[in-house]
């Protein structure tokens, strides 16, 4: 069973649907034991950091969500949801995440072209690590959907690049640990190989 | 880089896909979830779902049919038609909905642009622009296009952009149905005004009419069409062929 971690923002109907049309079980809730008992974690998020983090500390599911990535339970994090599992935002000042992963999420403003339009929103090239088995069901060069005005930087950590007027960490990988910065369930088929990837991982 | 995007909308009245001429003269068209699955299918890059009677009749979106759509289909979807209040907002996301789209809501209460991107973000709030020449002027209509507000366009749509909208689709009601092209004069004039995403509506007729707007306006960032798609006259596969062939960067 997946649980998608319900804390209050966003919404979680795409994600949902997402996971049943690739035959999946799924339960969103905020749950502590329901997340607990669950094979893998989505932490999806929408919206401004701060009050994202601020919102899932609240519920004390950020320990539950550490506490079961350390023990080494397939975690992925969706846009918003990806970006607090890095240690720092500088979205409106200088923010506090999960430091999960390694790394900070930085505005877009100001490091690209001024011509480029932000939020980068859109259908966007991946450049994949190929021998990845979350992407076992993707191509390098496919495209996904993107929305958002903050990134994080290429690091060890990066699974797959993206460019918008810089090269970004479109997604992320760090053992049993990964994050999105854009939406699989709203990048048609390709998203839904990606989901389908994550969910058959082992732990 | 990102792509450009290739949009079909489904107009919907009694829960059924619809496209009229002029906005007028409505014929019925076919399911709006087959239509959505299908297009999701064959690469549509997003969909736009317009209730076009609800801000004239004050109707209520059939929030069941877009559960329908948005519980089967896995890509952008922006949903218009009688938005009118936050309220309105947050029914038609807790459905599925990534965007919302305003046009007559706005028209009588342009707050709802600032209110609704500082509870969803600016990237949620579209601004659809009904738009027709009037006296040399490019004039604002609101109901589904049977209202002229007397509200000069480009000003009109730089005001909505400054309060928050984050993606503006050009209607035109002078091309809407006619099939002979988009209307690349209006569209210039818009894209110029603003640095958001700008979506061309009215007067695709051919898969050529989209390499011409892509050629024409580099920077537009999306053509919208309904009829060309739903009878099957352009199939969207082939015009991304043709785009590719014309070095226009698509999915």
């Amino acid at each position: 069973m997946i649980a998608i971690i319900d804390y209050g923002v966003g919404n979680l109907f795409s994600l949902r649907s997402s996971f049943c049309a690739i035959g999946q079980q799924v339960k969103v809730t905020d749950d502590a034991e329901g997340i607990r008992k669950a094979d893998k974690i989505i932490l999806p998020g929408v919206g401004a950091f701060e009050d994202a983090v601020k919102k899932l500390k609240k519920t004390g599911l950020d320990t539950v969500l550490k506490e079961e990535a350390e023990k080494g339970k397939p975690v992925m994090g969706i846009c918003l949801g990806m970006q607090m599992l890095f240690e720092r935002s500088f979205e409106y000042g200088c923010h506090e995440g999960l430091g999960l992963i390694k790394g900070d999420i930085v505005p877009f403003e100001g490091k690209i072209d001024a011509s480029l339009k932000i939020p980068h929103i859109g259908w966007n090239a991946l450049e994949i690590k190929e021998d990845l088995p979350v992407f076992r069901y993707i191509k390098n060069g496919d495209h996904v959907y993107f929305v958002h005005s903050y990134f994080a930087a290429v690091t060890d950590e990066t699974v797959a690049k993206c460019e918008y007027g810089t090269v970004f960490t479109a997604a992320v990988g760090k053992d049993n640990i990964y994050g999105c910065q854009f939406h699989p369930e709203k990048s048609g088929q390709v998203g839904l190989n990606i989901l389908k990837g994550f969910c058959e991982l082992g732990g | 880089m990102i792509t450009k995007r290739i949009i079909p909308c489904l107009d919907v009245k009694n829960g059924r896909v619809v496209k009229g001429t002029n906005f007028k003269n409505l014929n019925d068209v076919s399911s709006p979830v087959e239509l959505a699955k299908y297009y999701s299918e064959c690469g549509a890059d997003e969909l736009v779902f317009y209730d076009i009677t609800a801000s004239y009749e004050g109707r209520q979106l059939f929030t069941d049919i877009l559960k329908e759509v948005a519980s089967q289909i896995f890509i952008p979807l922006t949903v218009g038609g009688g938005i009118n209040t936050v309220e309105d907002f947050d029914r038609v996301l807790k459905c599925g909905a990534d965007k919302v789209s305003v046009n007559s809501g706005a028209v009588k209460n342009p707050e709802l642009i600032s209110q609704a991107a500082r509870l969803y973000g600016n990237q949620c709030v579209v601004l659809s622009a009904d738009i027709k020449r009037v006296d040399g002027q490019f004039r604002i209509f609101a109901k589904g296009g049977r209202e002229d507000t007397g509200i000069e366009a480009i000003g009109w749509i730089k005001r909505c952009v400054e309060m928050g909208a984050g993606e503006v689709v050009v209607n035109s009601i002078d091309t809407d149905g006619v099939k002979k092209g988009f209307d690349i004069e209006m569209l210039k004039a818009v894209r110029e005004a603003v640095n958001v995403p700008v979506i061309a509506s009215g007067g695709a007729g051919s898969a050529e009419d989209f390499v011409t707007l892509f050629k024409e306006i580099p920077d537009i960032d999306a053509g919208l069409a309904a009829s060309i798609f739903h009878f099957s006259e352009v199939l969207i596969p082939d015009l991304k062929v043709l785009m590719k062939e014309n070095n226009i960067n698509v999915r």
